[in-house]
């Protein structure tokens, strides 16, 4: 066989065929194609066990036990629900508008599995294949404005719940819709807010940095080791023992961040579109069988993806210092193994609120959002632009005692 | 509850302190759940919740320890059931093989499960203790006409062990209906004859039943005890 079938070329003198398709692995596409189905395979099985954990842990919560028949303890009972949904009837309200009808569960899949694409799960690794070094990132897509793009896919997403809303030509989808449009203006400024802190704290700690300072990857490369690598020779003894992650000098937009991810992802207590008990299921109350499956789909990766972006940013992402040491293929999985806790324990906090706090008022989801949140990421940001700025030109003339 | 305090009027509530009191309820109890046993939740085909003294099941026909029928037609039951639920017609005893001691006996005696409203007026309007409640409360069918239960199925065997109405079926299990029996099996009114002056008979069969109370001894120890 000819290298050609893989590559444009023939194959060289001394070249096998493993070689080749080595080589051929390592393509760009072929490397994209890979993680890109890597991934999807990990998100839908997280998804599996992420619906099987929340209702396991609320239930624990409640006094209950949850899902016990389908398989041990009830863990297989998210793939029967599956397995009902895709062969339940589906049916269309006569008065739907059929196209956006349709079209609503897709945007709501495709945007919740987009965002996962600049999420770094593991370490990167050096490897020398044919003789050559080459590096694989465990992030599918590494955009230079990955920050930027969550915001993006994020707010796209807020269109799956508005067309299933409008589309369905009933009320209480409609009405669900409406709250959800509202509310996922309101938050995503906080949201934005919050992930801009991030950023400009980053820029603090990236001594001579490269040019990418919106990159997810990059945000979490610079969160390596311990904040005495940040704070350098005035800081104590004991910032030895702090992990360099965001989450300590950036407390209040991480709780910013959490909140806005919380009603972005329509999670109690801002499930407001999805009200049961006031507009039935909300927007996706004329959806059924497998449409349904798919919002209900997109609604856990979006959890997911909002967790994992979290924990990348705030958190460290796969960084734990006395992990950070460790080279090969053993610290990438462990990096990875650091990156799935993290993910997990801010998923715990979201199921924890969930259980334990009513749903807000609709004014009172206004309030948060307008009169609190968003004035205190913006004094959060003015503030840290001035030490910023403070840091890099020194202070004004005019202020005294400087 | 002492974790309930009525805030003074106009007083300012701190929403940080409030919400890291109700989630520490809520980690509190998930703890208690899982390292405790703490759920509430009984998982029903696997076990039984236990049943109230005189629990109102389903009806049974009793018979005498020497394996006559203790229903002697009387139609008492009819005529108290306000559900009307209850159809009984009696006919005299063959004199060469008497059914019942008396002098009739319950020719035909159908229950219609879907009317029963279980309010036990038969058992209290029979004279003969012939029909009673039982602890059996699995009467869910897929068809009107197998919620009307018939003689065959409402009279006891000779030793006791109501019948099924489908015994045949892999979700009917036989075994509960053997769990236990006093009533059925009675003779004395306490029940069962080898525990007249006892009270460690169980009252009536089915699952879920109360264990004995202190100082009695327990069913199945007494049932040896008689061997």
């Amino acid at each position: 066989m000819d290298c050609a079938w893989f590559e444009t070329r023939s194959r060289t003198e001394g070249e096998t065929l493993m070689d080749c398709l080595t080589e051929f692995l390592l393509t760009d596409w072929v490397y994209a194609t890979v993680s890109v189905v890597v991934v999807f395979v990990i998100l839908l099985n997280i998804t599996i066990l992420m619906v099987w954990l929340e209702r396991k842990i609320v239930a624990d919560m409640q006094d209950r036990l949850g899902p016990m028949r389908a398989g041990p303890f009830g863990i297989l009972q998210t793939v029967a629900d599956g397995i009902k949904l895709l062969f339940k009837e589906q049916i269309m309200p006569s008065r739907a508008e059929k196209w956006v009808y349709l079209l609503a569960p897709a945007i709501a899949v495709i945007t919740a599995f987009l965002m996962f694409l600049v999420v770094p799960i593991a370490k990167p690794i050096s490897v020398l294949i044919n003789g050559q070094i080459r590096t694989l990132d465990f992030v599918v897509m590494d955009l230079n404005i990955g920050v930027l793009y969550v915001l993006a896919i994020s707010s796209i997403a807020v269109y799956a719940v508005v067309l299933a809303g409008w589309s369905s030509g009933s009320k209480y989808p409609l009405l669900g819709g409406v709250r959800a449009t509202a509310q996922a203006i309101s938050y995503e400024a906080a949201m934005g807010l919050s992930l801009v802190s991030v950023v400009m704290y980053s820029s603090l700690a990236d001594i001579g940095g490269v040019n990418n300072g919106l990159s997810v990857s990059h945000l979490v490369e610079l969160q390596s080791g311990t904040l005495e690598n940040i704070f350098g020779g005035r800081a104590a003894f004991l910032l030895k023992f702090v992990p360099a992650w965001n989450v300590w000098p950036l407390i209040i937009p991480f709780a910013i961040f959490i909140i806005a991810a919380l009603a972005e992802t329509n999670r109690a207590p801002f499930d407001l579109a999805e009200a049961e008990q006031e507009i039935v299921g909300g927007f996706h109350t004329e959806y059924s069988g497998m449409r349904f499956a798919m919002f209900f789909l997109a609604e856990y990766v979006n959890i997911f993806t909002m967790s994992a972006v979290g924990a990348s940013l705030f958190l460290g992402g796969y960084h734990f210092p006395p992990f950070d040491g460790l080279v090969g293929w053993l610290g990438v999985f462990l990096s990875f193994g650091v990156f799935i806790t993290k993910v997990m324990a801010i998923f715990f906090l979201f199921i924890w609120l969930r259980a334990s706090v009513p749903r807000f008022r609709y004014d009172q989801l206004m309030t948060l959002g307008w009169k609190r949140l968003i004035p205190i990421g913006l004094v959060w940001l003015v503030a840290s632009t001035l030490v910023l700025g403070v840091r890099q030109f020194g202070f004004p003339d005019w202020v005294p005692f400087a | 509850m002492s974790d309930l305090q009525v805030p003074k009027e106009g007083a300012i509530q701190s929403p940080v302190k409030n919400l890291a009191k109700g989630m520490a309820v809520t980690l509190r109890h998930m703890f208690k759940t899982i390292f405790r046993g703490g759920a509430i939740t009984q998982q029903y085909p696997k076990e039984f919740r236990q049943k109230p003294d005189r629990f109102h099941g389903r009806h049974v026909l009793n018979r005498y320890p020497d394996g006559m029928e203790k229903c002697i037609g009387c139609e008492l039951c009819a005529g108290a059931c306000p559900a009307r639920c209850i159809y009984v017609r009696g006919a005299d005893n063959p004199t060469d093989e008497p059914v019942s001691p008396g002098e009739r006996f319950g020719f035909v005696y159908e229950i219609n499960m879907l009317r029963c409203v279980f309010c036990a007026l038969c058992v209290e309007a029979c004279p003969t203790e012939a029909i009673t409640m039982t602890n059996l409360f699995e009467m869910s069918t897929t068809n009107r006409s197998d919620a009307i239960y018939a003689k065959a199925e409402l009279l006891v065997d000779e030793d006791g062990t109501p019948n099924h109405m489908f015994p045949d079926d892999e979700l009917a299990s036989m075994e509960e209906l053997t769990e236990a029996d006093g009533w059925m099996r009675a003779t004395a009114s306490q029940g069962r004859a080898a525990y007249d002056g006892t009270l460690a008979w169980t009252p009536s069969a089915g699952v879920g039943l109360r264990p004995s109370e202190s100082g009695q001894v327990s069913g199945e120890t007494a049932s040896e005890e008689e061997e």
